[in-house]
Formats: C-alpha cells, structure tokens, sequence
C-alpha cells in the first residue's frame, strides 16, 4: 500500500515544496538586502519558517484527493485500522515533502550564508522535525477533509500547532551556529516528534472516522 | 440537589436558566461595576506607577477569565465527546467567542500599560507570546466551528480540535518561555507568602475578578440560550418543509 500511495504521490506536485522553500530562499536576500552578517543572522530561523509552509503547502492534497474519488472510504472500510491508514499517509507526505526539504536545506543555508557549524545541526534538527510538521499536518487535513474552502482554514487551525515545533528546530540551528549547547532543544525537539507520531494518529483517525461518517 | 448531568437537557437548562440569566447578569452588572469603579476611582496612584496601575483592573481579570475559558472549553469538549450531552457543545461553541474577547482585552491594555511603563506597546515576552498563541487558537477554534455545516460534526471536530490544541497550547507556553526571556513581571496575586500587591488595591482586585467571571457566566448562559434556540429553529424549519 505504501508503494501505491507514493507512487500516486508521485504523479502530482511532487516538486511544488520544493521550489517554494527555494523561493523563499531567494526572495528573503532580495527583501533584506545582500549583506552575509544579516543574513547569516536570520538564516536559522528563515530555512525553518521556510520548511514550515513548504510543508503546510502539499497538507491539504494529503486525503482531498481520495475524499473526491472515493477511495478514502474504501481504506477506512478496509481490514487495516484507519490509524495505521493515516500514519502512512504522513510518512508518504513525509517522504515527498519533508525528506527533499531536508537534503535541500544546505544549498540553501549556502544561499543564506549560514555559519559552517550549524549545516549539521540544520540537518539534524530538520530531520527529527519534519515527520512532526507531517503527522501535525495529517491530523489538520483529516480535519478540513470534507470542507470546500478547506485550504485557508486548514493553515488556520495548523499553524499554531506548529509553534513549539518551529521555536526548538530553529533554536537548535541559532544555538548551532553560535557554537553553544544544543543538547536541550534538541532533546525536546525529538521528544515532541516521539510524541506526536505516537498519538496523533489517533487524534487523526478518530477525525476522519467523523469526517467520514 | 439536583444533579449537574441533568441540565444535560435541553429543556431543562432552558428552564433553570430562565430564572438564572437575569440573577447572573445582575449580579454580574453590580460587581463588575463596584469592582472597575472603586478600582478606577478610590484607589491610591502608585508611586512609580502613577494612575496606569489602574489597568491591573481590567488586564488580570480579562487575562485569568481567557486561560479559564479555554479550561471550561476543554472540559466541555470532554463532556460531550464522552457523555454526548448536547447543551455541553453548545456551551463550549458559545465560550469561545467571549474566550477570544477576554484574550484581545488581556492583549489590548497590556499594551496600553507596557507603552508608558516599558516604553514599548509589544515585547517578545514568553507571558505575551503565549497569549498571541492563545489568541490564535481561539480564532482556529471558532473558524472551525463556521465553516462546518452538519452541527454534529461540528461539535465532534472542535471538540478533538479544543483537546489537541490544548496540548499544543501547553506545549508552545514552555517552548516560549525556553525562547525568550520574560520582560513581565511575576504573578501580581499568589497564595504564597510575601504579597506583592497591597490591598488597597488587591481588594477591587478580587471584586473585579469574581465580576469578570459573573460576566462569563451571563455571556455563557445567554449564549448556549441562543445556540438552544436556533438549533430548535432550524429544526422547525426542516420539519416545515418535510411537511
């Protein structure tokens, strides 16, 4: 099932989030101008903020494409449980959106003048970040599934779940490039990932068993 | 005593609270009203402070109600996700848009008071962040609840909505206080030992607190009262036309 899902993935907008997060890092240098201090100040926080909306930009194709053609009533009819349904669509929204932001991310940070200590902790942090923009993200579109002017709402209410999220990932690249400590960001950062792949499913599950309903 | 599960119907909460409404507005009316004017009018000016002390009166209160809210939206989310008691959805839908009032005056004379006292309307403060952060849960709260048409559904997604967010919400409070450092100051009121706040000032204080909860508690009943009826409405209606 997850070959099917990718490979659906696959066939639309694959690169969307991508290109966006390299906008993004082209359009701030020309709005704050060209100066390496100033950016390499603003860059941890930039390439995460960038991450984020690149991730909250492919949320919404995550069920409205089986909701219309009718498929998501098949799998939550099917003999795999609707938790493990949604877990997979996050790690395939994972695998298409978070991964390649990651891989990504250094080419840009050279774009943004990002301190040389900090690339493995940018890599780092992204990587145990993401999967909890994804399943975060799973549990907004299960929300918003059925809605028709779901898109804007669905940032709405996603955004504000993303905050601590945002504030440990870009704590732990500022912390990076300045060459402290960044055992406790990190530490947490990883925990609210633990934490949420471990339960929102659930959350999302029982959401869409509504939405379904 | 008549046990609190009952007014999980509808007609009987619609009766109890015939009587109730007016009692509580009242009363609510009275304090709020001997709370804000003796805090406003017969309170001493602080000698740093001056006469801006005065929006401790407004800004604690409207600050401890939009935290409370959200609590009673949690709770009554709970209710009815487990008990499916219809009144409780209605009370938390009603809740939320006095929730987002009570943080946006919290917000409001903050700033009012943080422009003469630190010299700036907005800091990054883990205190004020949290409550922005607040402020936009509220808002994704009751976006929710309008753009969902089948009421049912509704109650049930704001409601997983209201419990997740609550968590996030904890969570984005202890994440910011790890960001920034405060520029707020402690709690003004605490059970502990060595008050900080005298009470002169500490008795409107309270008085305003009981009154901003009275108002909640008016703003709430006449809420739900409302939801009671329009849902009452929209079934007529339907029936209206299946005839």
């Amino acid at each position: 099932m997850r070959d099917l899902r990718l490979a659906l993935r696959a066939g639309g907008g694959f690169g969307l989030g991508l290109a966006f997060f390299l906008i993004l890092a082209v359009l701030v240098p020309l709005g704050v101008g060209p100066a390496p201090e100033t950016l390499a100040l603003i860059a941890p926080g930039i390439l995460w903020v960038g991450a984020l909306l690149a991730c909250l930009l492919s949320l919404d194709r995550i069920f409205a494409l089986d909701f219309e053609d009718g498929s998501l009533d098949l799998l939550a009819t099917a003999p795999v449980p609707l938790e493990a349904v949604v877990t997979i669509k996050a790690l395939a929204h994972w695998l298409t959106t978070g991964l390649p932001l990651v891989l990504i991310s250094p080419v840009l940070g050279l774009l943004l003048f990002l301190p040389g200590e900090a690339y493995l902790w940018l890599i780092l942090s992204l990587m145990l970040g993401t999967p909890a923009l994804s399943v975060i993200g799973t549990f907004g579109a299960a929300l918003t599934v059925g809605l028709k002017r779901g898109g804007l709402l669905l940032s709405l209410l996603v955004l504000p779940l993303y905050i601590p999220t945002l504030i440990f990932g870009a704590e732990v690249v500022s912390r990076g490039a300045q060459g402290l400590s960044v055992a406790t960001p990190l530490a947490l950062l990883a925990g609210i990932t633990a934490g949420a792949v471990a339960l929102l499913p659930f959350a999302s599950a029982l959401v869409l068993r509504i939405n379904l309903r | 005593m008549a046990s609190f599960w009952e007014y999980a119907n509808p007609l009987k909460f619609m009766r109890t609270t015939d009587w109730l409404l007016p009692v509580v507005t009242w009363a609510a009316v009275i304090v709020t009203t001997v709370g804000l004017v003796w805090g406003f009018f017969f309170t001493p000016d602080d000698f740093r402070q001056g006469s801006t002390v005065k929006i401790i009166f407004l800004h604690v209160p409207a600050a401890m109600m939009a935290i409370n809210i959200w609590v009673m939206m949690l709770v009554a989310s709970l209710i009815w996700l487990i008990r499916r008691h219809h009144v409780s959805a209605l009370a938390a839908k009603a809740a939320a848009p006095i929730g987002v009032t009570m943080t946006l005056i919290g917000l409001i004379t903050g700033a009012v008071w943080g422009q003469p006292m630190w010299g700036t309307w907005w800091a990054w403060d883990p205190r004020l962040t949290s409550f922005l952060i607040l402020f936009l849960f509220y808002l994704g709260y009751i976006a929710l609840w309008a753009a969902i048409e089948d009421p049912d559904t509704g109650a049930d997604l704001t409601a997983v909505l209201c419990i997740v967010g609550s968590v996030f919400a904890v969570l984005s409070r202890y994440a910011a206080i790890f960001w920034s450092q405060g520029l707020h100051q402690g709690a003004s009121l605490s059970l502990a030992p060595g008050t900080r706040v005298d009470w002169a000032y500490k008795a409107p204080l309270y008085i305003s607190m009981v009154g901003f909860g009275l108002v909640f508690l008016a703003l709430l009943l006449a809420g739900t009262r409302t939801e009671i009826r329009a849902r009452r409405m929209k079934a007529l209606v339907t029936r209206e036309r299946m005839a």
